[in-house]
């Protein structure tokens, strides 16, 4: 479907996501921040990986790191065998952001072909991906409504497709339902968790939440602040097929107290 | 004036005479209205009475009080004409003359109103012109906008005669002169309205555009250009009633020709207090209708963006 990923036929071998060594400095006028320290993480085709940790770890910065969005200082990291910033380029990945982010002043379809319209595609291209995608998150019906016409949830689930219409293997989400409230925020990892079945993408999902993060991934990375490092990587072997019941089951429940733990011994609870 | 002028006509714009009479904003209007004739036509008792009373001190005349409030009240040249005299002046040359007639108020405010179409639409394109180049090229702002805040610190007054004067020179007279001075005043607020406005997205749009690859033309049409908008519908307001001015201004150097400039000229060459009076009121109502005209233009691109009816008010 992708580019990049025809000229490597073995992907599936390779990670998608190769990061070592990985060290981000920001320089401010209070001195230098460490805000990633000595980053390993290999991610591979079709997982879903959960970046978690307290606020200030740099979970959303590595993502920003992945997304050429921040450069780092130190150490190497490739996207698709190639630089981030290549990635980029190429446009290998979506990016959810915490917020929606769509334009106010464009309807819900011409907020999706915005992506499509920068990639030069043909209208009818445009207009089927646009359909299609919609309809994966649910939205067929809303083309023609602004965004303040939706609720939170649907002008997130509109974001998401907008970050599918580019038909990227990879798939970068922010904390894309912190937002939002308990029962919506359920509601759509449901969603999304089908949704990856059925597109079988590589998804980077920061979050700050446990039950968020032990019921989406496949594996979870426990990051700790302060300097930002990744203090533990967890397999979330769970049924890839899951509903919201499995939250109750002793497995989850054992995996989400490792989180925990991992969370405590990185000094996350810390004042 | 202008000041009243402009501020008048943002709110009338939003909504229909009918529904502002009945949220009751129009009584409060009248009640203003009438509380300003009040005070004008007290003033200009108070202000015309010691002429008045020299003249009845020549003439040897006694008249009674309402006599005499009468009389200066209806004065040929008074200081402050009363608002009846204006009243009375402004229909007879506005409706009992033939527009192309050079006694007709309404071929004035024309002759006035062309340079400063065209002095507006120049000074928004250049200052749209400006605005873009210094968003987009990071060393133009410190270049640049010096020189941009120093061409507003020079009295307008001091400049008009010279670009009248040397563009006569060169033989360029007439509409050209006038709309280039109305667009010397009136590209600033454009400019700097612009420049704000072009860099009001957020960093999470220009992220995602980044994400996209998204080319700088492409982020200023798709992102920069339409975020901008309500700024520069905000900064048209101010410059349209400000270009007014430059082409009074520009109008007052060519010796009164023609204008509503020279209307006010003229009238203080030969102490024709009510035609000033007139001119004035006809400058403040081009003004009203000018900064009105924007405001509909203003609402047609918000409703064509999708925003809510209520967000506007």
């Amino acid at each position: 479907m992708n580019e990049p990923s025809l000229k490597e036929p073995d992907v599936s071998e390779k990670s998608v996501i190769q990061i070592d060594d990985l060290s981000l400095i920001f320089e401010t006028n209070d001195g230098p921040v460490h805000a990633l320290s000595d980053i390993d993480l290999s991610i591979a085709e079709g997982e879903f990986v959960s970046l978690i940790g307290p606020s200030g770890c740099g979970k959303t910065t590595l993502l920003r790191v992945i997304a050429d969005l921040e450069r780092a200082t130190a150490g190497s990291i490739t996207v698709n065998g190639v630089s981030p910033e290549q990635a980029r380029l190429n446009r290998a990945y979506g990016y959810v952001f915490q917020a929606a982010a769509l334009y106010p002043w464009r309807t819900i379809d011409r907020n999706i072909a915005l992506p499509l319209e920068i990639m030069g595609l043909s209208k009818e291209e445009q207009n089927s991906r646009i359909a299609k995608n919609l309809d994966l998150v649910n939205l067929t019906g809303f083309e023609k409504k602004f965004p303040w016409q939706l609720s939170g949830g649907m002008q997130q689930r509109a974001s998401i497709a907008r970050a599918l219409a580019v038909e990227p293997d990879l798939l970068l989400m922010d904390e894309p339902f912190g937002a939002l409230d308990e029962i919506v925020r359920d509601h759509l990892n449901e969603q999304l968790l089908k949704l990856w079945e059925k597109t079988n993408k590589t998804v980077v999902f920061v979050t700050h939440s446990i039950p968020e993060a032990v019921f989406l991934s496949t594996k979870i990375v426990v990051m700790s602040p302060r300097p930002g490092r990744v203090h533990d990587v967890i397999d979330c072997n769970l049924p890839r097929e899951r509903t919201l019941d499995v939250r109750e089951t002793p497995q989850f429940l054992e995996i989400a107290h490792r989180v925990r733990e991992g969370l405590r011994a990185g000094h996350s609870y810390d004042d | 004036m202008t000041t009243d002028a402009m501020a008048s006509p943002v709110s009338k714009s939003r909504k229909g005479l009918m529904s502002r009479a009945l949220s009751g904003t129009v009584l409060p209007v009248i009640v203003v209205v009438l509380g300003i004739i009040a005070i004008w036509y007290v003033a200009a008792i108070s202000m015309n009475s010691t002429f008045q009373r020299s003249l009845d001190a020549r003439a040897e005349a006694t008249p009674s009080t309402v006599e005499f409030v009468v009389s200066t009240l209806n004065q040929e040249r008074p200081v402050l004409p009363s608002p009846h005299q204006v009243a009375e002046n402004l229909w007879d040359t506005v409706f009992n003359k033939k527009i192309t007639s050079k006694r007709s108020l309404v071929y004035h405010a024309g002759v006035t109103l062309a340079p400063t179409l065209l002095g507006f639409l120049m000074g928004t394109g250049l200052g749209i012109l400006l605005a873009t180049i210094i968003v987009h090229v990071l060393s133009m702002e410190k270049s640049l906008m010096p020189w941009i805040i120093t061409s507003q610190t020079i009295p307008i007054l001091a400049i008009a005669p010279m670009v009248i004067l040397v563009l006569d020179a060169v033989g360029i007279r007439g509409l050209l002169p006038k709309a280039l001075i109305s667009m010397y005043l009136s590209f600033f607020p454009v400019t700097v309205g612009m420049v704000k406005g072009l860099r009001s997205p957020d960093k999470m749009h220009l992220d995602l555009l980044r994400t996209y690859n998204s080319s700088t033309w492409q982020t200023f049409w798709k992102l920069r250009w339409p975020s901008s908008l309500p700024y520069l519908f905000t900064s048209m307001k101010v410059a349209i009633a400000i270009s007014l001015i430059g082409a009074i201004v520009g109008e007052l150097p060519t010796g009164a020709v023609a204008g509503l400039g020279a209307r006010l000229l003229s009238g203080s060459y030969y102490g024709q207090t009510v035609l000033i009076w007139s001119a004035l009121l006809m400058a403040a109502f081009c003004a009203a209708m000018l900064v009105a005209l924007v405001g509909l233009a203003e609402n047609w691109m918000r409703r064509r963006m999708g925003e809510k009816a209520e967000a506007g008010s």
